[in-house]
């Protein structure tokens, strides 16, 4: 089974995240770049079907020059090849734009599975995955929390509000999952050395058979018309209960119109 | 205002010195300490008990075991990797460092350099999976740190070896599956490759401690038991085989200590910027200030001597009497981190709420064992005059 697990560098989930104020974009000086935490779970999901039905386990990173890092990441977790397509043109890019980049990517190399977190800790559109399998006109098996793999067959349990929908379909497919899916496991030591030996392919815009001028902050179909940092929390109100406390609580509660 | 850098290895730009994969691995010990270990440790502590052979499969799964060796399963890592990891492993507890240094540089690292081809296949495997324990036993009861002076014995009768003696503080000792024992022969002192499931092993358990509870602490007590001929380190002879092993393990407590030092300072500097008194955060106050930055100092100083030694280390370069600067500064002044940290959090500094009196308490034995301050001292003394003030 040919499995691609597509992952995104996003600056680290606790840190103080900026703006650039020049052009509104990330300022990804400002934190450690990691990779998405909810990219682990797809990692750890892709390996475990190749554990239990072989096959080879592909990373695919659209980002810049350091982004290699979050690929080596996963590959040290035991993945086999890596893909990063870098390209200055690529900064700024909205979510329409990468899922061009990646479906050109990911078509016509045979993947059987292609595999996401079912977002992103800085975007969190969750949209790439649905993007992508509709560029490729391939079934989307998406928020998946179990994914079984039976032959050809694929079938998931898409995490619902009320519980979950059992979603079957024929290979390929895409697939997004969940953080209910699986504990993502640490990348050995042997697994960190061996990562920089793995075969690491680096393409263009042009590679993935997309036009420099549809991608890019002049292409994206959004943009940030101004930011401001968030205001200092103001100072609460504390109320010393001497016996009328719920009763304060509820006059501040109607007071805000809450109640 | 200035840019605020609460992390003193960022302040000294540390991660410049380290490779990516280095870099990586102490990541991935940084994230399984506070996973796995930080929200335990505290009870362990107090409770005086360690979950060791579920922690052992985990450093197993890893590398962590024995990391530093080529081949049987080991991850041949660097030393600096190395000390990295016994870094991160002890900013969430000395005790469980303690595991990892016996295990890899006192237990594995005997076989490895001094065992024999069979030995080695029976052993290293297994002890690198985590699936058996090592326990090393040099130090005896009246024997510290003059350790030649073990009574120890063991003898021939027939093709077999027949030990008698006991030793005290050793680590893991209650759940080993293989002990290093070191005895005095008619051939001068030899290691032993001993399974603890020889008739004639016993180990009891030691209570009562204040430090490294988070650690299982054994005196072990050889009756009459009987190892096979081949049992022996065919290796090493005299005192140079364990104090080889002792140099690996204390170049491992030299960045070690660091980690547990590290822990102190920032849990310090979180609670002083907190914590107000008069009005104002302590940290506000010129006498708190002096103390972090002191602190701060000491830190970076012993990781820029940890990570030259670590880099001599890689090269063959590293000597004796070098790991015995970086153990001897880096144990004395992580202590005395901790103990400046306790004074900042006042009252709660006493509290197990806090890391900071586990490792300030676990620093004490890491201060004193795998040679003294004393001996440390000495050794370097020795250096500088060519007079032995010891012997």
């Amino acid at each position: 089974m040919k499995i691609a697990v597509c992952v995104k560098q996003v600056p680290d989930t606790w840190a103080e995240k900026r703006l650039r104020p020049a052009d509104s974009l990330l300022d990804r000086e400002s934190a450690e770049g990691v990779l998405n935490e909810l990219d682990e779970y797809a990692v750890e999901e892709a390996l475990k079907i190749q554990e239990a039905h072989g096959g080879e386990v592909t990373i695919v990173s659209m980002g810049p020059e350091r982004a290699v890092e979050t690929i080596r990441k996963a590959l040290s977790m035991g993945a086999d090849a890596g893909i990063h397509i870098v390209d200055d043109a690529l900064s700024g890019s909205d979510a329409l734009a990468t899922s061009a980049v990646l479906a050109g990517v990911l078509k016509d190399r045979g993947f059987d599975l292609i595999i996401f977190g079912s977002e992103s800790t800085d975007a969190r559109m969750s949209v790439v995955p649905a993007m992508v399998s509709e560029r490729l006109g391939l079934p989307q098996l998406t928020f998946a929390q179990k994914v079984d793999v039976n032959g050809g067959t694929i079938t998931i349990e898409r995490q619902t509000d009320y519980g979950f929908d059992s979603v079957e379909a024929s290979s390929p497919v895409v697939v997004s999952v969940v953080e209910k899916i699986n504990e993502p496991r640490y990348p050995s030591f042997k697994g960190i050395m061996a990562a920089k030996k793995k075969p690491l392919e680096t393409l263009s815009v042009a590679d993935a058979g997309v036009a420099a001028g549809s991608v890019g902050t002049g292409a994206a179909w959004s943009v940030v018309a101004d930011f401001a940092a968030r205001p200092p929390k103001a100072a609460g109100t504390i109320v010393n209960d001497e016996g009328a406390g719920g009763v304060k609580i509820a006059e501040f509660l109607a007071t805000n119109k809450i109640i | 205002m200035t840019m605020q850098v609460q992390d003193v290895f960022t302040l000294f730009s540390i991660d410049h010195l380290l490779s990516e994969e280095e870099r990586a691995i102490q990541g991935v010990v940084r994230n399984f300490v506070d996973d796995q270990i930080r929200p335990y440790v505290a009870d362990w502590f107090e409770e005086g008990t360690l979950p060791a052979r579920e922690l052992a499969l985990e450093l197993g799964k890893l590398g962590m075991l024995g990391m530093h060796l080529e081949g049987y399963g080991c991850a041949g890592m660097s030393g600096v990797a190395y000390g990295l990891a016994a870094l991160e492993i002890e900013a969430g507890d000395s005790g469980l460092r303690s595991l990892m240094s016996v295990q890899g540089s006192l237990a594995m690292y005997a076989i490895h350099a001094f065992g024999s081809e069979e030995q080695r296949l029976e052993w290293l495997p297994r002890m690198a999976t985590g699936e058996a324990i090592g326990c090393f036993g040099l130090t005896e009861p009246d024997f510290g740190s003059n350790p030649s002076g073990m009574r120890t014995t063991a003898r021939r009768d027939g093709d077999d070896w027949v030990i008698d003696g006991s030793k005290i503080w050793i680590t893991n000792g209650n759940v080993a599956d293989v002990s290093i024992v070191w005895a005095q022969t008619e051939d001068g002192i030899r290691g032993f490759v001993a399974p603890t499931s020889t008739p004639g092993f016993q180990a009891n358990l030691i209570h009562k401690k204040m430090s490294l509870r988070a650690s299982i602490t054994s005196e072990l007590v050889f009756t009459s038991m009987r190892l096979p001929g081949d049992a022996m380190l065919p290796g090493v002879r005299g005192m140079k085989g364990p104090l080889s092993c002792l140099n690996e393990a204390r170049f491992g407590i030299a960045f070690g200590a660091l980690g547990a030092a590290r822990d102190c300072l920032e849990s310090a500097t979180a609670y002083a910027i907190n914590r107000e008194q008069f009005d104002r955060p302590i940290a506000g106050f010129q006498l708190t200030q002096k103390k972090l930055v002191d602190m701060a100092l000491e830190l970076g100083k012993g990781m820029l001597l940890a990570l030259h030694l670590g880099r001599l280390k890689d090269e063959h370069r590293v000597t004796p009497e070098q790991i015995s600067l970086g153990k001897l500064n880096n144990a004395r002044e992580s202590l005395a981190i901790a103990r400046e940290c306790r004074s900042i959090l006042g009252g709660n500094g006493i509290s197990l709420e806090y890391p900071i009196i586990r490792h300030m308490n676990n620093l004490e034995s890491v201060f004193t064992y795998e040679g003294t301050n004393e001996m440390h001292t000495l050794i370097i003394g020795q250096v500088l005059t060519g007079i032995s003030a010891f012997r």
